[in-house]
């Protein structure tokens, strides 16, 4: 009767081993699908966008600006907005941003006020950028009278990635080992000058990678720009800031509403351009990582 | 006296980690913090340069004279006092720099702009460190590129660069291997003669070859406090006896 019952116990065992076996292989291609969702869908829609634009795509497309005619239309005002806009949302962005994730994670000390701020700018980062652009609208725009220009663009995007940089440099803050810290105190180093000569290098590569990743968030932004008040249709870059503007992504929203089909071809080739522009701070932001990492070791 | 401590309370938020600990350390000798892990040695040896001020919710009560001024008293600063008291730490914790600025880097912050001070003051910092000859050829070289035990010299020549006068050292031979070991106690051993050593260590050989006075804590009290031989060899305490000999701890 035991023997029988150990026979029945082990044929058991052996189909459940067999289950166990067939579940991890089965989880193993489900998570192989949802991972390539992701990279099925980009590839479809560069394809789709490739086929459509990419002829459309030379160096006339880059020196024309706005035009009725969609064969005389190109993207230098767009394209140069968009820089400018990079250009201004950096400077006002990355060193307010930088800092209060140093005050945050390096001089705010641990209390019930230090976590409300916490939690409010994480909750920043997740609200919908047209409320930025409404906010840069009713600040910005109306009540400091700055208009519709290019510094207004540059002060709402600004706003809407500071959270994002906030977050990422105080990522970045606290993998710095704490006996780096230590060891720069020991000898008499102040708070500044252990900030500067130790915490803020050793950080640099995570600090500059989320810097990048949330500009090239903000240059492709669209709704809080429409918001302001940024012209769809304008022939000229700004040579100043408090100029009025457009960037890439109006100006494919502009063209995606036309009904001729060759404004279409314009929109699809703008989107190459911008996606390579995004592509292109991508790269520089993992080959930054990849290069600091390889430096700096724990 | 090199260092009084009078009376020493530490809280770490509700935790009282030092019971009023009293102990008094002469010039140039070895003193060496023993007990069990939590009994308040770590802590008391970081009362000296103040490192417990970089904890948020950290209390220390009573007073620590060094040269026979009370290191707490807000005169004091408190970048002049650790450039005083140097501290070597458990982990070996160079700078992610060249091994040349590892030990400029106490001098820099210190305002020194010397290059020909600096250069020297960096070759006598790794003499007196031991570590000269195995490094003079490659100073412009990353630090991290050193052996743990080289690493952990590197860390005591930094210490000594800013000319402190007290040396504190926390368990500095414990992720060591025995040969790097037996040279970081050898060292301490010629240092003795230019500076006050305060030594925590887990390891009882060491503290009793290192060491010319030792002081054996428990739960955060001062069990006993006298000459290292002595120490070891008649402990006037139970509690002392029963931790030398390997009973608890």
């Amino acid at each position: 009767m035991a023997k029988k019952l150990g026979k029945r116990m082990r044929q058991k065992q052996v189909r459940k081993n067999k289950w166990y076996e067939y579940q991890d292989k089965s989880y193993k291609y489900i998570a192989l699908f949802a991972t390539s969702i992701g990279v099925i869908i980009l590839g479809i829609l560069l394809y789709d966008v490739v086929l459509d634009g990419f002829g459309r795509i030379d160096l006339k497309f880059f020196l024309d600006s706005s035009s009725r005619k969609a064969k005389n239309a190109g993207i230098y005002a767009a394209l140069g907005g968009t820089l400018w806009i990079m250009l201004l949302t950096t400077l006002i962005a990355f060193p307010i941003g930088i800092g209060a994730g140093i005050y945050l994670e390096e001089y705010n000390k641990k209390g019930r006020l230090s976590s409300i701020l916490e939690i409010n700018i994480s909750n920043l980062a997740g609200i919908p950028s047209i409320i930025y652009g409404l906010l840069g609208l009713e600040i910005f725009s109306r009540t400091l009278m700055m208009g519709d220009t290019a510094l207004t663009g540059a002060l709402t995007l600004a706003l809407l990635i500071l959270p994002i940089i906030i977050v990422s440099t105080r990522e970045a803050l606290k993998t710095v080992p704490y006996n780096l810290r230590e060891a720069s105190f020991a000898l008499g180093a102040s708070k500044w000058q252990t900030i500067w000569h130790q915490i803020l290098p050793a950080s640099l590569p995570g600090i500059v990678t989320g810097a990048i990743l949330a500009i090239s968030r903000a240059i492709g932004e669209t709704a809080p720009l429409i918001v302001i008040g940024a012209a769809t249709y304008i022939t000229s870059v700004p040579t100043w800031p408090n100029e009025s503007f457009t960037v890439l992504p109006i100006q494919i929203f502009y063209w995606i509403g036309k009904p001729q089909h060759d404004f279409q071809v314009n929109a699809a080739a703008a989107i190459i351009v911008l996606l390579g522009i995004t592509f292109l701070m991508n790269g520089v932001a993992v080959y930054l990582r990849y290069r600091w990492q390889k430096k700096v070791k724990w | 006296m090199k260092i009084e401590a009078q009376d020493v309370h530490v809280y770490y938020g509700q935790e009282h980690t030092l019971k009023g600990v009293s102990l008094s350390v002469k010039k140039n000798t070895v003193t060496a913090l023993i007990g069990p892990s939590g009994c308040g040695k770590s802590t008391f040896l970081r009362c000296m340069n103040r490192m417990n001020d970089l904890i948020d919710n950290c209390k220390v009560s009573g007073n620590i004279l060094i040269d026979g001024v009370d290191i707490n008293s807000p005169s004091v600063n408190i970048n002049e006092l650790r450039k005083a008291v140097g501290m070597v730490f458990q982990k070996p914790n160079p700078f992610p720099k060249t091994i040349f600025e590892n030990v400029a880097y106490g001098l820099r912050v210190n305002g020194v702009s010397n290059k020909e001070y600096i250069n020297d003051k960096v070759e006598w910092s790794l003499k007196q460190a031991a570590l000269w000859d195995e490094v003079k050829d490659k100073l412009k070289k990353s630090a991290l590129a050193l052996s743990g035990g080289q690493q952990q010299r590197l860390c005591i020549a930094r210490a000594l660069a800013v000319e402190p006068s007290i040396l504190l050292m926390d368990e500095p031979a414990s992720a060591l291997d025995p040969i790097s070991t037996s040279k970081i106690e050898e060292l301490i051993y010629n240092l003795k003669a230019s500076y006050t050593i305060m030594i925590v260590t887990h390891n009882m050989q060491q503290a009793s070859r290192t060491s010319d006075k030792t002081a054996f804590f428990y739960m955060g009290e001062l069990v006993e406090y006298d000459d290292t031989r002595t120490l070891f060899t008649n402990p006037k305490k139970e509690r002392t006896q029963n931790y030398i000999t390997g009973r608890f701890g």
